[in-house]
């Protein structure tokens, strides 16, 4: 294993240390682990808070700031945070208008953000919860933890973002944040393992002439293993699963997202056959993301995330946002 | 079974924990995510040192330090797990200065509670509590049976391996290993196996 660390102990404090340095416009809590917005909390707005594992970036701390986020609490690689995290970063982002969490369905993020609510109740501050899960790979059935919440968390955090920065009061923010998860799907193909530094090799074997299809976002095997083929291929799988499970039609938001170690020219390879795709169904892709943004650390891969757009949702993926890793109109 | 009997186990789970921290974390590595060992050492290491810095005076006092401990260090699932299943032990125990088998016996049908109401799995889903529930099972029989403390762990310890060794055939349906769907068959539960280790540290523990 080669890696850019100074330990696998320190990896999550070391990388907080270097977003605080890089970025002004970010308050970095090294004691508690939280990401903040420089002039956190703003009164009288809702405040955004999510958080997960560390490993994804740049969620979850690259979406901090105007539009987006209030606050992330960035885990141990791949391991939810815990709740004194989550209650130190709602605490800091209350401005008297209560407080969203943004939470990927995983068993553990739920859990912790959960036990936040339960220790951390008596702190006065209105809380909402939405469950982002997305991920068509895994089948909401009694027999599994339910569907994964992947690449939508970005659309959700976006547009809930964009809305909370109008003086949307609590349940209007939480209200869109859900429809936007409704709308939203997503399926993820790897090409190779990643490596989890504390655990020194990769989590999984694949050779050359192999994927995995139906990944998630923390190394974890997928749902089958199929032949490695040719990128229109792979795409039209991805793409018929997707559109299973909610039909593609009319206006819609697609991202192209790379699992951390794919070149971004084959992420663009990819995208003009997701494009592609979307027109033989009869949809157009009107809003576009090509790029990293919700990473498995090293892994070579993509994930494809489809939003099916209406005006507010459009109006609200449009409005500025500045945040370390997403900004335009500012 | 009194406060120091409790301190000694949770050395003896730091110990075995850290001894057994990469076959935990390869296990996860073949269902999950590669952290299991991680997450639990850091957990266990962080509750010796909260032991030592507030030395409680009752059992139950220092299960529940330990499960605060574990839910504020550990994340993932595996820290409000267990930290859930150590407060409920805790909480049990009362105020208590000692604890007899049948006290114990109870104690763990409340933490089996506790993770089966937070984590809503049942037997046969493949997760910690196939290890649990057949433990806290065996525990109550010992006791029924009148067997002496030293010998109700040994059940239990052993009803613990039998249970996580019997997740290898099964199909994960809670956590993330229910993402594998029927590729997860073949593997034993990482949360089984850890639960298993902790039974093998209180019988260790009750025989030094």
């Amino acid at each position: 294993m080669k890696k850019l660390i100074n330990g696998a102990d320190s990896i999550v404090t070391d990388a907080l240390r270097g977003i605080a340095a890089a970025h002004p416009s970010l308050r970095v809590d090294l004691e508690n682990r939280v990401v903040f917005r420089a002039g956190a909390p703003t009164p009288g707005k809702v405040g955004l808070v999510s958080g997960g594992g560390s490993g994804h970036e740049p969620l979850h701390g690259g979406f901090v700031g105007y539009g987006m986020l209030d606050a992330a609490c960035p885990g141990e690689v791949f391991t939810s945070p815990v709740p004194d995290q989550i209650i130190e970063a709602t605490k800091g982002v209350d401005g008297g208008a209560g407080v969203l969490h943004i939470v990927k369905n995983y068993t553990g993020d739920v859990l912790n953000f959960e036990m936040a609510a339960e220790l951390g109740g008596d702190e006065g501050v209105e809380v909402a919860t939405v469950l982002v899960d997305d991920d068509v790979a895994v089948q909401d059935s009694l027999f599994t933890a339910g569907r994964r919440g992947t690449g939508a968390t970005l659309f959700v955090e976006k547009i809930a973002g964009a809305l909370a920065e109008t003086g949307a009061p609590l349940a209007e923010v939480a209200r869109a944040a859900r429809e936007v998860n409704e709308r939203s799907r997503s399926f993820g193909v790897a090409l190779t393992a990643c490596t989890v530094p504390a655990a020194g090799k990769p989590t999984f074997e694949l050779s050359d002439a192999e994927i995995e299809l139906g990944i998630g976002i923390h190394g974890e095997p997928g749902r089958a293993r199929a032949p490695m083929r040719e990128a229109r291929e792979i795409v039209r799988t991805a793409m018929d699963a997707i559109h299973a499970d909610l039909p593609l039609s009319g206006e819609t938001l697609v991202m192209v997202n790379g699992m951390g170690g794919t070149p971004l020219i084959e992420l663009y390879i990819v995208f003009a056959e997701v494009e592609a795709y979307l027109r033989e169904k009869g949809a157009t892709a009107v809003r576009s993301l090509v790029g990293n943004y919700v990473t498995s650390l090293d892994m070579q891969g993509f994930s494809v995330t489809t939003c099916s757009l209406t005006g507010e949702l459009t109006r609200l993926w449009d409005a500025p946002v500045e945040t370390p890793a997403l900004r335009w109109g500012r | 079974m009194n406060t120091e009997f409790f301190a000694a186990w949770i050395d003896e789970i730091a110990a075995v924990v850290r001894a057994r921290r990469d076959h935990l974390t390869q296990l996860d590595a073949a269902i999950g995510d590669a952290d299991h060992g991680a997450n639990l050492d850091r957990g266990f290491t962080a509750a010796r040192e909260a032991l030592t810095g507030a030395s409680p005076r009752t059992p139950g006092a220092l299960l529940v330090l330990v499960g605060t401990t574990l839910i504020r260090k550990v994340g993932g699932a595996s820290g409000p797990l267990y930290g859930t299943a150590f407060r409920e032990m805790g909480k049990a125990f009362g105020e208590a200065a000692e604890v007899s088998p049948a006290e114990l016996s109870t104690a763990l049908d409340a933490a089996l509670a506790g993770v089966r109401r937070l984590g809503a799995a049942a037997e046969g889903d493949k997760t910690m509590v196939d290890a649990l529930a057949p433990a806290a099972k065996a525990l109550a029989q010992a006791v029924r049976d009148g067997l002496k403390a030293e010998e109700a762990l040994e059940a239990a310890a052993a009803a613990a391996e039998e249970g996580a060794g019997a997740t290898v055939p099964l199909q994960a349906r809670k956590g993330r290993a229910s993402y594998l769907g029927p590729r997860s068959v073949g593997h034993e539960d990482p949360g089984a196996a850890s639960t298993a280790l902790l039974f093998g540290a209180l019988r260790a523990a009750a025989s030094r």
